[in-house]
């Protein structure tokens, strides 16, 4: 298979990014998902609930430890980081805010793309500050498939745009069009 | 193995050999992130580099030991826990006459300091020993110390009032110019002391342990292990504290455990063992 993971980051607006893209996505999905969303500590695990119930995919928060499934989605939960081992399960961690952020986007796709190296997909979707975008880079380097959301119809450019300006993006994608490219691209 | 996990393996091997320390179970994305911050943080580039140095300068060793040791922390961390606590975990150590507790890992001891201001609020201090270990001596002294820095002050109130806290959290402290310190009268009954969960054994039977986010640091094997000692200092209907998305999960002992709460992640150890059907 080409790939093996696909990951993806945002924030502001990314409840209504996250949803349009699960809800499109194919249940036949031969890869795991892993998402950091921006979220405030006190925050339970509605994200996760709700995506499980819109989607046809299973959607969940990542527990510590968890072995990454196909066609599963693993939330990172808030006030967490979220990483991946080297035997492919995930792991939490509490560190100092990244960016701002615990979760933090560049954290994840760090780990990442360490682990899966070229076979994996990394996404960064809207968002009000730049986390991720360091991290991009690295799954670029690592020769994964990065992808952005158009800035343009993004709830929120910061996150996107930064992305753009900070490493060689190979498709810059309208929100819309997103489930319909990563169905096509992984269940030829 | 790539080249950079060998370097890693061979640095952990060389702690453990030179000091002891055994970082060698640890979970490895983990310790890979603080390793590589500390190559690039200390000068020192490569993590080949980072071995030589640590096995021939102790001050080196010790910067990259405070590194390695987690110390992001609170007061009132996750408030809905000190709740959780005091609503279901309260009444029974009131039935006992005297109360031990072990925070294991307890870091720079904020949440040993919340759980004693509880503990005081709720009448038990008193009748109370706590055991608060960490591998640490840099964070064991900070602990000691007991200083909160201002800047901190806002949001340890906020958390302690959502915690359920009875007074006013200014009443265990007193303001400096630069810092608040908690009341020596806070560390009465609290022992500091090193102790290190990958490597030391069973001290003491307790009524209560508290370990909260040092487990996911471990992996699988050195976490079952840790576990087992938990389960093995624990008195029969004893009380363990896990953190918000901790859990005993495939831990052999698991089935030694009853769910107290499950949100909060606090267990009782059973009181009769299960049958020997149910471990099988």
């Amino acid at each position: 298979m080409k790939y093996d993971a696909i990951v993806i980051g945002c924030s502001f607006g990314g409840l209504h990014a996250l949803e349009t893209i699960f809800t499109d996505l194919s249940a036949a999905l031969p890869v795991p998902i892993i998402v950091v969303q921006h979220i405030s500590p006190d925050n339970d695990s509605f994200l996760a609930e709700h995506l499980n119930k819109i989607s046809a995919l299973t959607v969940k928060e990542a527990d510590d430890k968890e072995e990454l499934k196909a066609g599963t989605v693993y939330i990172a939960p808030p006030n967490y980081h979220l990483l991946v081992e080297n035997d492919r399960s995930l792991a939490l961690s509490v560190e100092d805010k990244v960016n701002f952020s615990r979760p933090a986007i560049d954290v994840l796709f760090d780990s990442a793309a360490d682990v899966f190296k070229r076979k994996l997909i990394g996404i960064i979707l809207t968002g009000a500050n730049n986390d991720g975008s360091l991290g991009l880079k690295k799954i670029k380097k690592k020769k994964g498939l990065v992808i952005v959301q158009d800035p343009q119809g993004a709830e929120a450019k910061m996150m996107p745009a930064a992305a753009i300006n900070t490493c060689q993006v190979d498709h810059i994608i309208p929100l819309a069009e997103i489930a319909a490219y990563l169905n096509e691209l992984l269940n030829k | 193995m790539d080249n950079e996990q060998i370097e890693i393996t061979l640095l952990l091997e060389a702690i453990y050999q030179k000091y002891g320390y055994d970082f060698r179970n640890y979970a490895g994305a983990h310790i890979k992130r603080r390793i590589r911050h500390f190559a690039a943080s200390s000068g020192l580039g490569s993590i080949s580099a980072v071995q030589h140095k640590i096995i021939y300068d102790l001050a080196t060793f010790e910067a990259l030991l405070n590194d390695l040791s987690i110390n992001v922390t609170e007061m009132f961390r996750d408030p809905s826990f000190f709740q959780a606590i005091r609503s279901e975990v309260i009444p029974i150590l009131k039935t006992y006459p005297h109360i031990k507790i072990w925070h294991a890992g307890c870091s720079t001891g904020e949440e040993v300091y919340s759980m004693v201001i509880l503990l005081i609020e709720e009448g038990l201090y008193d009748r109370t020993q706590i055991y608060a270990t960490d591998f640490s001596e840099t964070a064991l002294k900070k602990a000691k110390d007991g200083i909160i820095p201002l800047a901190y002050l806002k949001k340890y109130t906020e958390n302690y009032q959502k915690a359920g806290g009875k007074n006013s959290f200014s009443d265990y402290f007193t303001a400096q110019y630069d810092a608040a310190i908690l009341d020596r009268s806070l560390q009465k009954q609290i022992v500091f002391a090193n102790h290190n969960l990958s490597t030391d054994a069973i001290f003491g039977e307790m009524q209560m342990i508290v370990c909260r986010n040092v487990l996911i640091y471990f992996n699988q094997n050195l976490q079952n292990k840790v576990m087992q000692l938990f389960h093995d200092s624990l008195r029969p209907g004893g009380i363990l504290c896990l953190g918000a998305k901790e859990g005993l999960k495939s831990a052999p002992v698991n089935n030694n455990f009853n769910i107290l709460t499950a949100k909060e992640k606090i267990f009782m150890k059973r009181y009769e063992p299960p049958n020997k059907e149910v471990i099988s």
